[in-house]
């Protein structure tokens, strides 16, 4: 299969290079490690907010560091997670003294290095707190994790912990905000084609031409079900519906939502598939307050998309729409 | 120079020989129930953290122990790395004032304790708990309750060990990849608790080495049920 890559052992370091020096005003490499921070962590008097894990999902984690967002993000190579000395780097880059909030995604190999890394930062005096998420609606337990798995619904943590953050909230608060979205999101993805990964070179899991895969993650894991094709409008209201019915929201309740493209599918696709979703948000009573749509989560070279929907209220529509300037994502 | 730092160096050197030895039967182990990549991520790891506690500079056992924690911790990566690596670390605060019976204990007790909490796994679950347990288990007995000597009482923690292993055989895996199997799982050998048995008999092995003294022989067949709580 076809790449841009060189040796697949340089592929996450290349890309940090490469990340750095596109935003070399806003980000920094920690030496001799795969970990990004934003070029002034830590910041004094502000609660760092930090996560990580496998590479592959670009622009998650470190295309979110930024005033708004993320203090820093620890890259594992990919597919998998950091190791519990980067988290450590990590943590400890970040804390300007009023603690660390750490977003963890909900698979076991993150969840243990994190909390390692967590135990052995609490014992040199920096504080802690930490929320796992588990967004995706489709499976219980998984190749990776026990319980749900963390997917796109992150960014929603990531920003609203970020804003509550920049404004002064303290490290409860600014976990209580992150675990406010974790209550209140879900998320279901569909795959079209595998993703490859740089040291296989090869797909991951066999879909026929003919066949797409619902309930999808976002390693190439297996979903829910295989089925035939089926036209946008179609694949829109499966993952909508599956959605909607875990989440079971109240009638003119606010919404926001994201579109997801898991990193091979054109933009204009994932507008079509918009398009339905938000008749069929309206069909349920469904107030939507704002849409994102566009690469926020991905599975290297995967076609497909994931949909998610979270319920907002005045709290979180504030943090959601405060001011973020990162590489992945710029609210104004 | 620090005669028991060394012989935890050596322990150390023959582990990750031993691991090495034992790579490919890791890997067949775990590619029946997992992903298949214990045996090189465990071997990469001990070879690293073999080479890092050769470069210390007489080093006392607990920082040997730290090291190699810390090596396993950034090497052997996902899920073995917090297990493995990240208890050896904090168990290792155990030896700060050097190894003797009593600290030895502590420092099986707290590595088992970090174990089974960063997996929140338990005996039964069908990983390398059900190997520690019985020999934490059975180590501090013996040495509290029997009064029996250091190697004596570890050669009973292998033995406990090598039954945990046999023990993990036929039941169900509740925790770890191999969870996902459900029934499937039964009737395979766990490769965690495998490879804790493979860290256990290198650490008697060198024990004795550096004790001059031979493996003691316990009888691997009678029951070594405690008959009372040691607590007590």
């Amino acid at each position: 299969m076809k790449k841009l890559i060189n040796d697949p052992d340089d592929v996450v370091d290349e890309m940090l290079e490469g990340m750095v020096a596109a935003y070399p005003d806003q980000l920094r490499r920690l030496p001799d490690t795969q970990v990004l921070v934003r070029d002034d962590a830590p910041v004094d008097g502000k609660v760092g907010v930090v996560s990580g894990g496998g590479s592959g999902h670009e622009p998650t984690h470190g295309g979110y560091i930024g005033d708004g967002m993320l203090d820093g993000a620890a890259a594992g190579d990919v597919f998998s997670s950091p190791t519990a000395d980067e988290f450590e780097e990590l943590i400890a880059a970040c804390d300007g003294g009023e603690g660390v909030l750490a977003v963890i995604k909900n698979y076991e190999g993150d969840v243990m290095n994190f909390e390692t890394a967590i135990e052995m930062v609490e014992m040199e005096g920096v504080e802690v707190a930490q929320v796992v998420v588990d967004d995706d609606v489709a499976v219980e337990d998984s190749l990776y994790t026990s319980g749900r798995r963390g997917v796109c619904g992150t960014i929603f943590v990531h920003k609203a912990a970020g804003a509550k953050a920049a404004e002064g909230g303290d490290l409860e608060e600014v976990q209580r905000v992150a675990q406010k979205v974790v209550d209140n999101v879900g998320t279901m993805g569909m795959a079209l084609t595998s993703c490859v990964t740089p040291e296989k070179g090869e797909p991951t899991f066999d879909l026929g031409a003919e066949e797409i895969e619902l309930g999808i993650g976002i390693h190439g894991e297996p979903g829910t079900e295989r089925t035939d094709v089926m036209d946008a409008d179609a694949v829109t209201e499966e993952l909508t519906e599956s959605v909607l019915e875990d989440l079971d929201l109240d009638e003119g309740q606010e919404v926001a939502t994201i579109v997801n493209g898991m990193g091979g599918t054109p933009l204009m696709e994932l507008f079509v598939v918009n398009d339905r979703l938000q008749e069929l948000l309206a069909d349920h009573g469904l107030k939507v307050w704002d849409t994102w749509v566009g690469d926020y989560m991905t599975s290297l070279d995967m076609a497909g998309c994931s949909i998610t929907v979270c319920a907002v209220d005045d709290e979180l529509k504030e943090l959601l729409s405060a001011p973020a300037d990162t590489p992945g994502l710029t609210v104004q | 120079m620090n005669a028991d730092g060394q012989a935890v160096v050596a322990a150390v050197e023959s582990v990750a020989e031993r691991i090495e030895a034992e790579r490919d039967h890791l890997t067949d182990l775990d590619s029946a129930i997992g992903d298949a990549d214990h045996g090189g991520n465990m071997a990469r790891g001990w070879a690293e953290a073999a080479d890092a506690v050769g470069d210390l500079e007489d080093p006392d056992p607990a920082t040997v122990v730290k090291t190699t924690g810390k090596t396993l911790m950034s090497e052997v990566g996902g899920a073995s790395g917090p297990l493995y690596g990240g208890s050896l670390v904090f168990a290792s605060a155990e030896l700060e004032d050097g190894i003797d019976a009593e600290s030895a204990v502590a420092f099986a007790e707290t590595y088992l304790e970090k174990v089974e909490d960063r997996g929140d796994a338990r005996v039964g679950d069908q990983t390398m708990v059900d190997a520690l347990t019985p020999a934490v288990h059975t180590f501090k007995k013996s040495v509290e309750t029997d009064d029996l000597g250091p190697l004596e009482a570890l050669a009973k923690a292998v033995d406990a060990a090598e039954r945990g292993v046999a023990f993990t055989v036929p039941i169900r895996a509740s925790k770890g990849r191999a969870s996902y199997l459900g029934w499937r799982s039964v009737g395979h050998q766990d490769p965690g608790a495998t490879s804790t048995l493979f860290i256990m008999e290198e650490l008697l092995a060198t024990a004795a080495d550096h004790l001059g003294a031979d493996v003691p022989d316990v009888d691997a067949t009678s029951p070594t049920i405690p008959d009372e709580d040691p607590e007590e």
